[in-house]
């Protein structure tokens, strides 16, 4: 006569383990952390002296303590700031007050007419808030992104983000770089 | 039964992750259209600033790292044990998350972005949530 095998009692199993799946659930979060990447530049020596760059090759963007904006000496708006941003590093009708404009020879994309050297100048108050601040860091990655894709898309048919090949991605960010520079902080205005 | 909840119970453990820090400031991240995803989560070091949650610590802004509060000086030491807590090869990759608050100065942000500098963490991340940004 065989043996009765002895059996287990996992009725409690799904108890138990639906115990940690809620434990797991409460303690836990899908983060998705996401935001905006920056590089800070080293900081200055003191016995460098910073070179010098052409008022047409800067963009000056000023935050005011009251959020408002001031973009190339005149009053603005965070709407109208990515269109004057993408004016401004594409140049199209070659005027003498934008930047200087300069054939480059890139790889896979060959000669094409960018800007020499566009700096975007952002400058900011100390009783700026950071709300601001971030919408305006948007604002100019926006127009930075807008240009790489309507050059992806002009090259190589597809959108900057959905570029694959490494060479390609490379060759639109040597055309179009970020290149947004941050002032030096001055302490004016109080906390 | 049981099987198919320890599947869920795995499926969970491994695409989440476990709350590491409370938070005694509060942190509403602006919100942004350009935001991208941070890679390598263990490559991540955060900061957070924002106003204290509780009154008793006052109502200006302050910096938390990790567990507790600190003023813009101890910004240094913390990202020195941050580096030394990885490997060397990753040092180079450690990028630093800011999370904070929207109603934030900019001159406690300065502060910090100035004492990186100088500590040379170049890599930042000004945290954002993706979405439409709020017309002020």
């Amino acid at each position: 006569m065989p043996r009765k095998s002895p059996e287990l009692n996992t009725g409690s199993m799904a108890d138990i383990s639906f115990l940690l799946l809620t434990f797991f659930l409460l303690t836990s979060s899908i983060n998705t952390d996401m935001g905006i990447t920056r590089r800070l530049p080293p900081p200055l020596d003191p016995n460098v002296k910073p070179p010098e760059i052409k008022q047409r090759n800067i963009f000056t963007v000023l935050i005011n303590q009251n959020n408002k904006l001031l973009v190339e000496n005149a009053p603005s708006d965070i709407t109208l700031l990515k269109i004057q941003a993408k004016e401004f590093l594409s140049n199209p009708a070659n005027d003498p007050d934008l930047p200087e404009m300069e054939m480059k020879d890139i790889p896979y994309i060959g000669k094409i007419l960018l800007a020499k050297n566009a700096v975007i100048s952002l400058k900011n108050d100390r009783g700026t808030s950071y709300d601001m601040y971030v919408q305006v860091q948007d604002e100019l990655t926006k127009a930075i992104n807008e240009l790489r894709d309507e050059l992806s898309m002009d090259k190589f048919g597809v959108r900057f983000s959905q570029l694959s090949d490494e060479g390609y991605i490379e060759a639109v960010k040597t055309a179009i770089p970020i290149t947004i520079s941050e002032a030096e902080p001055e302490n004016v205005g109080g906390q | 039964m049981s099987d198919i909840i320890f599947m869920f119970l795995f499926f969970f453990m491994v695409i989440t992750t476990i709350r590491e820090t409370t938070l005694f400031i509060r942190v509403r991240v602006p919100q942004a259209t350009e935001v991208q995803k941070l890679e390598k989560k263990s490559l991540v070091s955060f900061i957070y600033i924002g106003v204290p949650l509780q009154g008793k610590y006052g109502t200006s802004s302050r910096i938390q790292l990790n567990d507790q509060f600190a003023t813009v000086d101890d910004i240094q030491e913390f990202i020195t044990q941050e580096r030394e807590a990885r490997d060397e090869a990753d040092r180079r990759l450690l990028t630093t998350s800011m999370k904070i608050d929207k109603e934030t100065r900019m001159g406690i942000v300065s502060d910090v972005k100035q004492e990186l500098r100088k500590i040379g963490a170049f890599k930042i991340n000004y945290s954002a949530a993706k979405g439409k940004a709020s017309k002020k």
